[in-house]
């Protein structure tokens, strides 16, 4: 067939052990991608996805090698192909949108040289005309004024910036077929809506084929026609998106579907049990066996083969698939959570600033700070004794900034905080005592950052427990394996060592630690945006479950709405520091009325075909607030006049109890909702 | 930008100041001085006290630091004790010589050193890498002086190619030094490029690992554009600084490799100063090698300032 433009046939990529076992990353892998078409790989950390791309490209990571099959590109196997020849497809015929744009671009390169790189290689156009086809590029990417970027280098560009300027790197050679790694991973909620948006406009305007590689369902619902689903190193469904995403029959995306939590329900979704099995964990059997819930006998003995389903136009690897065709996708089970905060303020922010400025040597003698413009400025917060409260805003909103001032990492300029009504909580962590330190506990984003890499597992529980209750010997000992119990962790993890862990694991030792100390109040700091999502459905449930156990206060900081709406019971919106919106969950999801919020919730990427994020703003990115006014008017697609740059809005409530800041009233911003 | 050039050079004079107050400090807290060294068993009496009036010993020690502070600024150190000559004569031609060891060891290891990283690291786990990386660990563990031993019995005692040690006046000129130098060139020159090539071999297989290297590969530029390009000027900068620390090191003198080859140079001259108890020979010693660290270190400093758009930005913005 001629529109078949890449042909993947029984592909296998792997490496040595070091006992010299030949290990399988990629098994016996076999699909074709056709021209015009848009496949989405979707897959959880280590399933192989990242490998086949690259292999799509004739290229194997140091360390890895082919073991069997081919890559055909125009029938010639790239894999095979000799450097020289390669250089002519890769960037002229197939082009690469790497994950990570920041580190994707040679820091000590400027932009424009990077893109004429590319147009020296793959086109004939003199340096005239290349000059003007760069300026081109960058206008079709929508990067403003494209002649002062091209003389950039990529650290002076943001996130979403960067993310433009490679994907006008690709585009540069004008290829056929477009490879994407990940390419909107790691940018906030609007800006990756605004490039996805970008990458369809591309794929329908230029007719190029796109593989798009990702582990958001979100962002492949809203950019394939045709959707792999890659468990282990090997496809375990594939078929038309729509078909896939609305009625998933193989038990993993099935599984996958429901750990994902959506904007349209409250409560958290339902996790999947187990984590992928380690490459080189030769097993019989189905790969998903253990994780399975429509596991038999049979699944345990045989391993099932790809079969392909005429009526429904889809391969599915699975011996039990019928159980799951007539299930859909609408069953989604929740575990509602309850509101179990009690009426009692637990802590209470008031007129809290934080601000980053650089003290001058007369500030420093005085032990002050002055800066008129603070990074955070005029936070007002009560938080109630057994409440979950979330700070959501897109980065640079202030609010892990927030996070470190309540505990004590980060001065306050000026403002209280305040600890069980009447208790203040000093903003230098050095003069807070033992017991304050104690009462408030953080989990961090990134568990292999936070743990100890040269501590045991008891090592790291135990600290809190000698630190804080001079806890000894046995009781010690007994204290650490009850906590390991309650994040559902056994007895024998005490003596392994982080890098041991999963990290699903890991995350669970960090809210063990957190737990250790008994505090009132615990920060969590995007604790789950590392995780995958079956793991993160796992640790949410955890997290919500030790809160019921312990009637603990939790601060919630993600940028990720959808997690946010599951396990919150407020939500206080953000944008560069100041506050936007506050109030119950069900309400600021139910009725956006910030225009800000508005904004977020519209750029929510929903794993269904049928929800289109709504573009409202542009996403530019703000270096600082702004000096007076709203400090959303840079953004806002509703100002009302010069009022909302030249006085700071007022506070108006709304009958459910929602506080909101802007200069629209109340009544005419419910009804403008989409 | 030009701020910060001023203020670096600035804490450059203070870090100096503040080693000469050491020295100075040093060589006064030490017991007996340089009349009782000088007069041995005379130092008494009459003698003592003319020579401390000679030499200027009898007024308080801050006056003494200010007014050796300010010759010593125009480049007077006062009298050697030893060779009752001034310390500029002294030092004059050591410097000289040390200057062309080194800079002999630096033209020849530098460029060496950086085409082994290179090969090493581009030819990874490969025969090259293998073969090159095991000779430039056996250079960097054996210890000069064993290694310049085996020069001299190989090259000048058997084979009898070269000198072996070098017995020439200080002020000898640059031809008639040459074939005296070789060997210890090629001692020094042996450690210092096996440490050097080790740096640039795990810098530039680091930017090879990165991802942006890897975009390079995938956007189709051919290989040595690509290494040239995109991995080199990357690897090469953390490299300035280590080279840096090396030429600071090598002109401070080699003390082990000059003893052993008697070459007249800095190193064997603070050796001798110390053994000496030849005072301001060695406060004078002291000030040198300082400012010798500083100002290398700073011309590093600058250098990698300037080559990379990441440090120069962040500057002028702040």
């Amino acid at each position: 067939m001629t529109d078949i433009i890449q042909k993947v046939k029984n592909l296998s990529i792997g490496f040595r052990s070091k006992k010299g076992e030949e290990i399988l990353i990629l098994k016996n892998i076999s699909t074709n991608i056709k021209k015009g078409e848009t496949v989405g790989i979707v897959g959880e950390s280590g399933s192989g996805k990242s490998t086949l791309a690259l292999a799509m490209m004739g290229y194997v990571k140091h360390g890895l090698y082919t073991i069997g099959g081919e890559c055909q590109f125009n029938s010639s196997n790239l894999l095979k192909m000799k450097s020289k020849d390669l250089e002519k497809i890769r960037g002229r015929k197939i082009a690469m949108i790497p994950q990570n744009a920041g580190q994707a671009l040679t820091p000590n390169l400027k932009i424009g040289y990077q893109i004429d790189e590319a147009l020296q290689l793959h086109s004939d156009l003199d340096e005239k005309e290349r000059e003007k086809k760069i300026s081109e590029l960058l206008n079709k990417v929508r990067l403003p004024s494209p002649e002062t970027i091209a003389l950039r280098y990529p650290h002076e560009l943001s996130g979403g910036q960067q993310q433009r300027v490679a994907v006008a790197m690709a585009l540069a050679g004008t290829p056929d077929l477009l490879l994407l790694d990940e390419p909107t991973t790691g940018l906030d909620v609007t800006t990756q809506a605004h490039v996805l948006e970008l990458l369809n406009f591309i794929a329908k305007d230029t007719g190029t084929s796109m593989v798009y590689v990702s582990h958001d369902l979100g962002a492949i619902a809203q950019v394939s026609d045709r959707i792999i689903v890659m468990y282990s190193g090997e496809i375990v469904l594939e078929g038309p998106s729509r078909d896939i995403l609305k009625r998933p029959i193989h038990p993993y995306t099935h599984g996958l579907l429901k750990s994902i939590p959506k904007l349209s329900l409250a409560g958290l979704p339902e996790s999947m049990p187990g984590s992928q099995p380690q490459p080189g964990i030769i097993q019989s059997g189905c790969s998903f066996f253990d994780r399975c819930n429509f596991s038999d006998e049979n699944c345990k003995n045989n391993s099932p083969k790809l079969e392909f389903l005429k009526d429904l136009n889809t391969s599915v690897r699975c011996f039990n698939y019928e159980k799951l065709v007539n299930e859909s996708q609408a069953s989604q089970t929740v575990n509602k959570i309850k509101n179990k905060s009690q009426d009692k303020e637990i802590l209470n922010l008031s007129e809290v600033s934080i601000s980053y400025a650089k003290q001058k040597l007369l500030d420093q003698i005085f032990n002050r700070i002055s800066d008129d413009n603070p990074t955070v400025k005029d936070i007002n917060i009560n938080i109630k004794k057994g409440e979950t409260i979330a700070l959501v805003g897109e980065s640079g909103s202030g609010k892990s900034t927030i996070l470190k001032s309540i505990a004590g990492l980060l001065r306050t300029k000026d403002g209280l905080i305040r600890f069980d009504e009447n208790r203040n909580l000093s903003s230098n962590l050095k003069e807070r005592d033992p017991n304050d330190l104690r009462i408030i506990q953080l989990i961090f984003q990134n568990p292999d950052e936070s743990l100890n890499p040269n501590h045991t597992v008891e090592e790291i529980i135990a600290q809190p427990l000698k630190l804080y209750f001079g806890l000894k010997g046995e009781e010690l000992k007994k204290n650490i394996i009850d906590l390991l119990q309650k994040v559902r962790l056994g007895e024998f993890y005490t003596s392994r060592y982080p890098r041991q862990l999963s990290g699903g694991e890991k995350q669970r030792v960090a809210v063990a630690r957190a737990f250790a100390a008994k505090p009132d109040i615990i920060l969590c700091d995007e604790v789950t945006s590392a995780l995958d999502v079956s793991v993160q459905a796992a640790v949410l449930n955890l997290l919500q479950q030790l809160k019921e156990d312990f009637g603990t206060t939790y601060i919630f900081v993600s940028h990720d709405l959808a997690v946010v709406r599951a396990i919150s019971d407020r939500v206080a919106v953000l944008y560069q520091g100041r506050l936007c919106e506050v109030g119950p969950s069900n309400d600021v999801y139910k009725f956006p009325s910030h225009p800000y919020t508005e904004v977020l919730l519209g750029a929510v990427l929903e794993p269904d075909p049928d929800i289109k994020p709504k573009l409202v703003a542009e996403d530019i990115v703000e270096e600082r607030p702004p000096e007076k006014g709203c400090s959303f008017q840079g953004r806002c697609s509703r100002i009302v006049g010069d009022i909302c740059k030249k006085e700071i809005p007022p506070w108006q409530l709304t009958d459910s109890g929602n506080a909101i800041r802007c200069h629209i009233p109340i009544k005419e911003l419910q009804k403008e909702q989409f | 930008m030009l701020f910060l050039i001023i203020k670096r050079i600035l804490l450059g004079f203070i870090t100096l100041f503040i080693v000469s107050i050491i020295t100075f400090v040093g060589t006064e807290v030490l017991p007996g001085d340089a009349c009782t060294t000088y007069l041995e068993r005379q130092a008494f009496g009459e003698q003592l006290e003319a020579c401390y009036r000679r030499l200027g010993l009898n007024v308080p020690a801050y006056e003494r630091y200010v007014s050796w502070a300010l010759n010593a600024i125009q480049g007077d150190f006062g009298y050697s004790l030893s060779g009752e000559m001034p310390i500029k004569e002294v030092l004059g031609p050591r410097i000289k010589n040390s200057l062309v060891l080194a800079s002999a060891a630096i033209f020849i290891g530098i460029p060496i050193a950086l085409i082994l990283g290179i090969i090493t690291a581009l030819w990874r786990d490969k025969l090259p890498d293998v073969a090159i990386s095991t000779v430039t660990i056996f250079a960097m563990t054996i210890p000069e002086f064993i290694s310049a031993t085996l020069l001299i019995l190989i090259i000048a005692i058997w084979l009898e190619w070269l000198p072996g040690i070098v017995i020439v006046p200080t002020d000898v000129s640059f031809l008639e030094l040459l074939p005296n130098i070789i060997l210890p060139v090629v001692a020094i020159a042996m450690i210092m490029t096996a440490h050097m090539a080790r740096m640039v071999r795990s810098s530039v297989i680091q930017v090879m690992a990165s991802e942006y290297v890897q975009m390079a590969i995938l956007k189709g530029v051919p290989y040595w554009k690509m290494v040239f390009k995109h991995v080199l000027p990357n690897a090469l900068l953390p490299a300035i600084n280590v080279v840096a620390l090396t030429i600071a090191w090598l002109l401070g003198g080699v003390v082990v490799t000059e003893v052993v080859f008697n070459y007249p140079g800095l190193g064997r001259l603070v050796i001798e100063s110390i053994s000496n108890r030849d005072l301001p020979t060695v406060q004078a010693l002291a000030i040198i090698l300082a400012s010798i660290y500083v100002s290398i270190n700073l011309l590093a400093d600058l250098l990698t300032l300037m080559l990379n758009p990441r440090l120069k930005t962040l500057q002028i913005r702040k």
